[in-house]
């Protein structure tokens, strides 16, 4: 048995007295780590979001970077660490967070039309056990308009794209009417067309005060499209302004060891290919 | 007599409520992917109850249900456990644990026998409808509405009703959270509305309705019932609303169908009746196999119609092209022997007859034929489509100017637009101005 160590226990469950987060910002995260079959995904995170910003994360594949997401949110347990919002816990918080998954976590076979999908970023609203009445449907409505998806509100979720898929599941974390949202990967895989409208979509947000944390995978863009950045391996690399952060040598240090690597064995390759 | 009170108004009533009972929740295990979740709790129940029997030493149903429920969780919990543990797919570990549940189920059994309890590990299989027999019933439908009635219904009888008005409450109130969880698990925890706690509570609802439903129909038509429903309406819904009410008529139609044809049937053919429980899970087995050909999206014979009128449809097209064609040529009355050459499809005189109806194209004499004014209009707008299409293949694909015919003989049937383009195509063609 390893002895519960004494300062786990004396622990304070609040960042109240923590000088270093403060309650202003939407996102704090003190000391995480998360772990899947007891293998560390991340490694004593530290980290808190400006208000108001569009935030990307970062990083190589297996960096941890939905990982991060889906703890903050508490679907993926913590082995350590605290997470608070506005110096909430999430339980408090949860009406004014937002969430869109990735694409491929659902089943676009099941029988819901496109408007169900964005109503159900009402269900907070409209409580348990309650029917989705018109008001709702109305506002899922406004909503699949501003992402250009109105004339598709009644079809069936597997008639629709690849991108359209995906800006219907915009619509539906706007419908949340929420202060910070969380998207993990909402560019992957979408026309052009699609990354428009979403990046239109970010931009409204932002103009309305909110926060949007987003993974992002595509590099070239996050200067265009973000404001802050955080570089994420296991462990934040670095986080702050695109500007002063979204540096070579930051990027080096976040992508490094895998190109390494990927080097060695590259180089492994060119060996075996002589001995043949 | 086709239906007599005492002897099929109890049974029928039975499996139209276990039916159904279990259609509405299957509809949540098929959308989950979880149809083998409700043939591995139907049989570890079987444990569950003989537990509870060995200890309680009653068949009350209080405790049989929570013997029941216990079984059901305790199936859940473990199938999560083994496929987490013992690192297998999920098909596999509710394979694993029903089957071992079951098994020792069966021993439990023998064990009560052999203290000369009553519990028989048949009628957990193919269930006992047959011993709800009313012998006091009365002659006719209008002697039904009485305070007796109610006292000389049996007990299955009276647990099934209860189920059948509990899952109906579960579905209609919680329709939108379990909606919700089977979709997007993610988004309903992050919302406030535990997709872990959701889905436990389904599962002891499908324990609740396996095990009400057990003494009366077996748990061969629990598993049927649970699964056949959703299925078939599956193939005919789009929504899940309508896929709820369509797997609910499902169930009666296979509850009620199959009851008569296990009762009546054979008796009207001179042969024993067989057991009512089987022939209404075969029932839901044919409806399924009936949906399979005939449902309006995903059935085989609409596919094959559908095939069938666009087939037609391109076959006009070609043959007004042809025509269209040749006149460009200076022959404005092709011959059906002109025609015939570098037409692809099977019945060029069949084609003729439809387009001559349609009012596109009409003949002169016996050989030739020309065109209409309407039939020109159109068969210039195939002929547009088509060297428009083979202008944006050279142009904006990229592609050799003698590559794309075929391609634009495809497309100019479909129904993505070809861009606007020049006055002339690829091949020096003019191409028609369009009409719309």
């Amino acid at each position: 048995m390893i002895p519960q160590s004494p300062s786990k226990s004396s622990l304070p469950n609040t960042l109240e007295h923590r000088p270093e987060h403060s309650s202003q910002s939407p996102l704090s995260v003190h000391a995480m780590t998360v772990a899947y079959h007891k293998k560390p995904v991340l490694w004593d995170v530290d980290y808190d979001a400006t208000p108001n910003k569009l935030i990307a994360i970062v990083g190589p594949n297996g960096a941890g970077k939905s990982t991060f997401i889906k703890s903050c949110l508490g679907l993926v347990p913590k082995a350590a660490g605290l997470v608070e919002f506005w110096g909430m816990p999430y339980r408090r918080a949860r009406s004014r967070i937002g969430y869109v998954p990735q694409r491929e976590s659902v089943d676009w076979d099941f029988p819901v039309s496109a408007l169900d999908v964005v109503a159900m970023g009402r269900y907070r609203h409209i409580g348990w056990c309650r029917p989705v009445s018109r008001k709702h449907k109305q506002v899922a409505l406004e909503c699949l308009d501003l992402v250009g998806m109105k004339p598709f509100a009644s079809r069936q979720i597997s008639q629709l794209s690849g991108g359209q898929q995906q800006r219907v599941f915009l619509a539906r974390a706007l419908a949340q009417q929420a202060d910070l949202y969380f998207m993990d990967e909402p560019f992957a895989g979408v026309d052009a067309a699609t990354e428009r409208a979403i990046i239109e979509v970010l931009r409204r947000l932002k103009g309305e005060g909110k926060t949007v944390i987003v993974v992002h995978h595509d590099l070239q863009s996050v200067p265009e499209y973000f404001d802050e950045v955080i570089l994420l391996n296991m462990r934040v690399v670095a986080a702050g302004p695109v500007r002063e952060v979204f540096t070579k040598e930051n990027l080096h240090k976040t992508y490094g060891g895998r190109l390494t690597l990927l080097s060695e064995a590259a180089e492994a390759v060119a060996r075996n290919e002589i001995g043949v | 007599m086709f239906f007599d009170i005492g002897l099929d108004l109890f049974p029928l009533l039975a499996a139209v409520f276990a039916a159904v009972s279990c259609a509405l929740l299957g509809n949540f295990l098929v959308l989950r992917r979880l149809s083998l979740m409700g043939d591995a709790i139907s049989h570890s129940v079987l444990p569950g109850l003989v537990i509870a029997f060995l200890i309680t030493s009653t068949r009350s149903p209080i405790a049989m249900f929570a013997g029941a429920a216990i079984a059901g969780v305790a199936t859940v919990v473990l199938v999560e456990f083994v496929k987490r543990f013992g690192r297998v797919e999920s098909g596999a570990a509710m394979g694993v644990v029903f089957s071992i549940l079951f098994a020792l189920g069966v021993l439990l059994i023998e064990q009560a026998a052999a203290r000369h309890v009553d519990l028989d590990a048949d009628c957990v299989l193919h269930g006992q409808l047959e011993t709800l027999v009313w012998y006091s019933a009365p002659d006719s439908f209008g002697g039904l509405f009485t305070l007796q009635t109610l006292q000389q219904t049996p007990r299955q009888v009276k647990t099934l009703a209860i189920t059948l008005i509990l899952a109906i409450g579960f579905v209609t109130l919680l329709f939108k959270e379990l909606r919700l969880a089977a979709f997007d698990s993610a988004l309903a925890t992050t919302l406030g509305f535990n997709a872990t706690f959701l889905h436990y509570l389904l599962m002891i609802f499908v324990a609740t309705a396996t095990v009400a439903s057990f003494e009366a129909v077996g748990s061969i038509l629990v598993i049927a019932m649970l699964i056949c429903p959703a299925a078939v309406a599956r193939l005919f819904t789009d929504r899940l609303g309508s896929q709820i009410i369509c797997s609910v008529i499902v169930a009666l139609i296979c509850s009620i169908g199959g009851y008569f044809s296990a009762t009546i049937l054979p008796s009207a053919f001179g042969i024993d009746a067989v057991n009512a429980a089987g022939a209404m899970a075969m029932m839901g087995g044919i409806v399924l196999a009936i949906a399979v050909f005939v449902s309006p999206s995903h059935g085989v014979i609409s596919r094959v119609i559908r095939r069938r009128r666009l087939s037609g449809r391109v076959a006009l097209d070609d043959l007004l092209a042809a025509i269209f064609r040749a006149t460009e040529k200076g022959q404005l009355q092709p011959t059906r022997t002109e025609l015939q050459i570098g037409f692809a499809h099977a019945n060029l005189h069949r084609t003729i007859q439809r387009a001559n109806h349609l009012q596109l194209v009409e003949p002169i004499g016996t050989q030739q034929v020309r065109l209409t004014e309407s039939g020109m209009q159109a068969a210039s707008e195939v002929v547009r489509r088509h060297r428009l299409w083979e202008h944006y293949l050279v142009e904006k694909v990229g592609l050799a100017p003698d590559h794309v015919h075929e391609t634009a003989e495809l497309l100019e049937h479909l129904p993505p637009r070809p861009p606007q383009g020049p006055e002339s195509d690829p091949h020096g063609k003019v191409i028609p101005k369009g009409f719309s």
